[in-house]
């Protein structure tokens, strides 16, 4: 063995608890873009979770009236957006039962709220689990709903969204996903709905985190504060103290 | 009749008031000026307290943030395991509700979540303080010895409480834990099947949990809490020099190197508390998950009996004990691995009271001991903390993927336990330097 050569195999040995970290939790995350910011995007994902989600998964702890706080009117939401609940005030549940979609699919659909906080590992964030996971799907004719998931494999679920992204199927070789039947978004376009549809997700998960965080800047600042206060007592009552 | 002997009725004049004030009237009544002046304003502390001694009083302080956010918590909580509606088990469902429906809810579940762990990790760097500076030794056994059965309390109160937001974890490290019992022969499974009230962890469950974490337990803590404090301020505080102060008195009776608690330790603690609620704040208002540690992910699915979760770990403040349950793996005696187990776990924690008859060093302090104490301290934290960390693991983990952390646990369990049982020898043979006369200050 050259010099060279036991060089490299030290090296490899330093790196392969890397490699065996990065391959533990089975699949690469995508990084799920952030947009919890962009009050449209969150819109168009609460569209999209309206349209597709909704119809089996429930976000019950949720109600359509918090949506105002996506710029959405009451208005608004009764029309495009309230199509199981009667009043504005009613949590986001599916029309169907849980104990009916037992009979009917063999498992409940879980409910969404809280799917982003739930499904956070040391792989990722929720969201980014979400927004691979969306995007992983492909054609496998072994499965009853002919679909398969690269991340969540043997899904119950099928390919919901399939229409938008496309059929993709998974070359076993290289663990790649190749589109086969383009859908009617194209693929950066497709990218960016579920980046919505995610963000509106990781907003339902937790409504006011984002005032919690404005919030906080107050109460530190507040603290802060105070702490001069009581250092500057502390200091004055014992400085007599030898 | 013979009312007019008493001193205290002479007091009044004839029309029934007092001469004085209001205090002077409560004072003939309760004894308000003589607990004041005992417990705080004439209670002398040394003035050396360091960093360390900051945590008794945050440990106080996280109580009562406990107790105040707890009592709004139960008024919106329902210990509920049935499922509503949308298929959601209730108890599950009311944490939600105080999430988000609840004005401020979602703050005073977020204090009450992140305050279990604050308190763990308060508790933990108290209870350090009195092994760096002997802080257990004659007189102060008592002290030490309410002290370890408020951490058990404690134990019992996080673990009972981790039930009731009904999620995954809650649900299977329950299971788990209450299923460790059923490894004690003979009694072992009728033991489980009467704490679980049910053959699964179940509503019953639930019930008596929720029952036991807001009323009995807590009953307990202040009971103990009492008593740990009433015992420290019968013999006075220990300091980091680890000498009686109240062997060098003034003209007066007042120990030369003590002063008042109040205001000298109010003022000084008032600082200490602020510094920790930056700290606790940070946490609850930018990071409330703790990274998973503080509200592991998988609590935020509801509990359901029919899917374990791949890897069950208990929250972190219970992992070295997990550990070290972990770590034995071999039956003996012809009674299963398990139980020796649960032993060693129960052991770990009981073995703690002995401490103040373990150690026969002839000084307390840290500062004082010799090389032998102090490394042997150092172990004891790394193995403390190796076992904590892979508690968190899976029992196959690897560090950096090569060195098998089973055994690992495994020497760090029998460093843990001989930390213990080799003091009243270690502890003697070494070469300690002289206490000063005075403490050491500045």
């Amino acid at each position: 063995m050259t010099a060279k050569q036991i060089k490299r195999t030290l090296l490899a040995l330093l790196f392969a608890p890397i490699t065996v970290f990065a391959s533990g939790a089975g699949v690469h995350l995508d990084a799920a873009p952030d947009v919890q910011d962009d009050k449209a995007a969150l819109q168009n994902g609460a569209k999209t979770f309206v349209q597709y989600c909704l119809n089996c998964h429930g976000a019950s702890h949720v109600r359509y009236k918090k949506l105002t706080e996506l710029g959405f009117t009451e208005q608004e939401i009764k029309e495009n957006l309230m199509f199981t609940a009667d009043k504005i005030g009613d949590p986001m549940r599916i029309a169907a039962r849980a104990s009916e979609q037992k009979q009917w699919l063999g498992a409940a659909p879980p409910d969404l709220s809280l799917v982003a906080r739930a499904r956070a590992s040391e792989a990722g964030s929720g969201a980014d689990w979400l927004y691979t996971y969306l995007r992983s799907f492909y054609r496998d004719e072994n499965r009853p709903t002919g679909w398969n998931n690269k991340v969540f494999e043997n899904v119950g679920m099928p390919h919901v969204l399939w229409e938008l992204q496309g059929e993709q199927s998974l070359d076993h070789a290289t663990h790649q996903l190749k589109i086969m039947q383009p859908g009617s978004l194209s693929a950066a376009e497709y990218d960016q709905q579920i980046a919505n549809l995610v963000g509106f997700l990781v907003w339902i998960g937790e409504p006011d985190a984002a005032f919690r965080k404005q919030l906080g800047f107050g109460v530190l600042l507040f603290l802060f504060v105070l702490c001069g206060l009581a250092y500057a007592l502390k200091k004055e009552y014992w400085k007599d103290i030898k | 009749m013979a009312n007019d002997t008493n001193d205290q009725q002479s007091k009044y004049k004839s029309d029934g008031s007092l001469p004085g004030n209001l205090l002077e009237w409560v004072d003939a009544r309760f004894p308000a000026t003589s607990l004041w002046r005992e417990h705080l304003a004439a209670y002398y502390a040394p003035k050396n307290f360091n960093f360390w001694y900051f945590f008794g009083s945050l440990a106080m302080l996280v109580l009562g943030i406990q107790i105040i956010t707890g009592i709004f918590l139960v008024m919106f909580y329902k210990p509920d395991a049935s499922l509503n509606a949308s298929g959601i088990p209730i108890a599950f469902a009311s944490v939600e509700y105080i999430m988000r429906d609840v004005s401020w809810g979602w703050l005073i579940r977020y204090m009450h979540s992140t305050g279990a762990s604050a308190f763990f990790i308060v508790v933990y760097l108290h209870m350090f303080r009195g092994m760096l500076y002997g802080s257990y030794r004659q007189p102060r056994e008592l002290i030490w010895v309410f002290g370890t059965l408020i951490f058990l309390c404690l134990m019992a109160e996080a673990f009972m409480g981790y039930l009731l937001p009904w999620g995954q974890m809650s649900y299977w490290g329950a299971q788990v834990i209450v299923n460790l019992f059923s490894a004690i022969p003979l009694i072992g499974e009728p033991l489980s099947l009467w704490i679980r009230g049910d053959f699964v962890i179940g509503d019953a469950t639930l019930n008596r949990f929720f029952s036991f974490h807001v009323i009995a337990v807590p009953l307990v803590l202040l009971g103990l809490v009492a008593a740990h404090i009433l015992a420290l301020h019968e013999v006075g505080s220990n300091n980091p020099d680890g000498i009686e102060i109240k062997k060098k008195k003034d003209a007066r009776g007042i120990p030369l190197d003590g002063i008042p608690f109040h205001p000298y330790y109010t003022v000084k603690d008032l600082l200490g508390a602020v510094v920790f609620l930056i700290v606790f704040a940070s946490i609850v208002f930018f990071a409330p998950e703790g990274g998973g540690y503080f509200l592991e992910y998988n609590n935020f699915i509801p509990a359901d009996p029919l899917k374990t979760p791949l890897h069950i770990a208990p929250v972190w403040y219970f992992t070295p004990f997990y550990s070290i349950l972990r770590a034995m793996v071999w039956p003996l005696f012809g009674l299963e691995a398990k139980f020796w187990g649960v032993l060693l776990m129960g052991g770990a924690v009981v073995i703690i009271a002995f401490l103040p008859w373990l150690d026969r060093s002839p000084v307390k302090s840290i500062r004082y001991r010799g090389p032998i104490y102090k490394t042997v301290l150092a172990v004891f934290v790394l193995a403390f903390l190796l076992l904590g960390f892979l508690g968190t693991k899976a029992p196959d983990y690897a560090f950096f993927g090569l060195i098998p952390g089973a055994p690992v646990a495994q020497l760090c369990s029998l460093l843990y336990f001989l930390f213990f049982l080799l003091m009243p020898l270690y502890s003697k043979i070494d070469r300690c330097k002289p206490e000063p006369e005075r403490v050491t200050f500045k």
